[in-house]
């Protein structure tokens, strides 16, 4: 009964607090955006630079975070503003999309193809040829040779 | 069997450096670079409602100044700019402004500050860039009146003089 009801107060709580995410998205920081976009001129993220215009992208931030806007909406006035290279990260959707999937389909693809060189390699193996049965000599040289090795041992 | 597959493989690879090393020429040939005839373009105008199309322009002495309003040297120039274009523009000389790679509240307010009269358009990021080879802001390309440049270009700030010059070389050419 006490599991039922501590299952029944984590759902709870679960449902009436809100994802991290979903509260970052709703009011998020200058610190959290920042390397999640571009400064266009210097060509790394926002975090790494402090280029006039690294300042001017973050007075409008700023400016946008004060207004309420979200972390999304954020996103899309930049977009709207200086393109859509200023993410730092393509957006998946769209075209987009394949920047996310083509390298998971790049090394899935890989490790098939590595498996199946692997399967083909270990199928082609062949057992080593079974040793021939040795000639045997003939009655005469055969006792030379015992003789031999007898008067050898001793 | 295997030798087909062998072939195969070696067929799609061959294609795909094939295909790569037309990618990189086409780059190379189209992507970036000042033509000798700049890219048309149809830009919405920051200064009043409204779109400018370059080719509209045909016929008259163009100096497309690229700018933004984060940049200090596009506010040192500016001034030099709008006194060429009071002086220059009832002789068929149009000064356009290119606001790039800016946000389209601090251009305005950059054009408010500067007193700017002449038409300033906007491009969105890096759009123009690669067309019109800029490597930076400001620069400054001067059109002559059969739409090709002019014999000077200027890459960061311009002086008035330099620029007076080449509007006067432009306007005999």
């Amino acid at each position: 009964m006490r599991v039922l009801a501590a299952s029944l107060a984590v759902v709870a709580v679960a449902i009436v607090a809100p994802p991290s995410a979903l509260a970052s998205d709703q009011h998020p920081s200058l610190a959290e955006i920042e390397p999640e976009v571009m400064c266009l001129v210097c060509k790394t993220t926002l975090d790494q630079s402090d280029s006039p215009f690294a300042q001017q992208e973050r007075t409008l931030i700023r400016r946008l975070i004060d207004r309420g806007y979200t972390k999304s909406q954020i996103k899309r006035k930049l977009v709207a503003e200086y393109g859509p290279e200023i993410l730092a990260a393509p957006p998946d959707s769209g075209f987009n999309i394949l920047a996310w999937w083509l390298p998971i389909a790049g090394v899935l693809a890989g490790a098939l193809a590595l498996g199946w060189l692997a399967w083909r390699w270990s199928r082609g193996r062949r057992e080593p040829p079974e040793p021939k049965e040795t000639a045997r000599l003939e009655p005469d040289l055969e006792r030379q040779l015992d003789e031999e090795l007898a008067r050898f041992d001793g | 069997m295997s030798g087909r597959l062998k072939l195969t493989g070696q067929v799609i690879a061959v294609a795909l450096v094939a295909g790569l090393l037309g990618l990189l020429i086409w780059k190379v040939v189209h992507g970036s670079g000042t033509t000798a005839q700049p890219k048309n373009f149809n830009l919405d105008r920051l200064d009043k409602p409204g779109k400018i199309q370059l080719a509209s322009l045909k016929g008259k002495v163009v100096v497309l100044n690229f700018m933004a309003s984060w940049c200090v040297p596009c506010g040192q120039e500016a001034p030099q700019i709008e006194r060429l274009w009071q002086q220059y523009r009832s002789r068929g000389v149009v000064v356009l402004g290119v606001d790039t790679a800016d946000a389209s509240e601090d251009a305005r307010a950059f054009i408010r500050k500067h007193r700017l009269t002449y038409p300033v358009v906007r491009s969105v990021g890096y759009s123009l860039w690669g067309p019109y080879g800029l490597t930076g802001v400001p620069e400054t390309r001067v059109i002559d009146r059969n739409g090709k440049y002019g014999k000077t270009q200027f890459h960061g700030a311009v002086t008035g003089s330099d620029l007076k010059a080449a509007i006067d070389q432009a306007l005999e050419s």
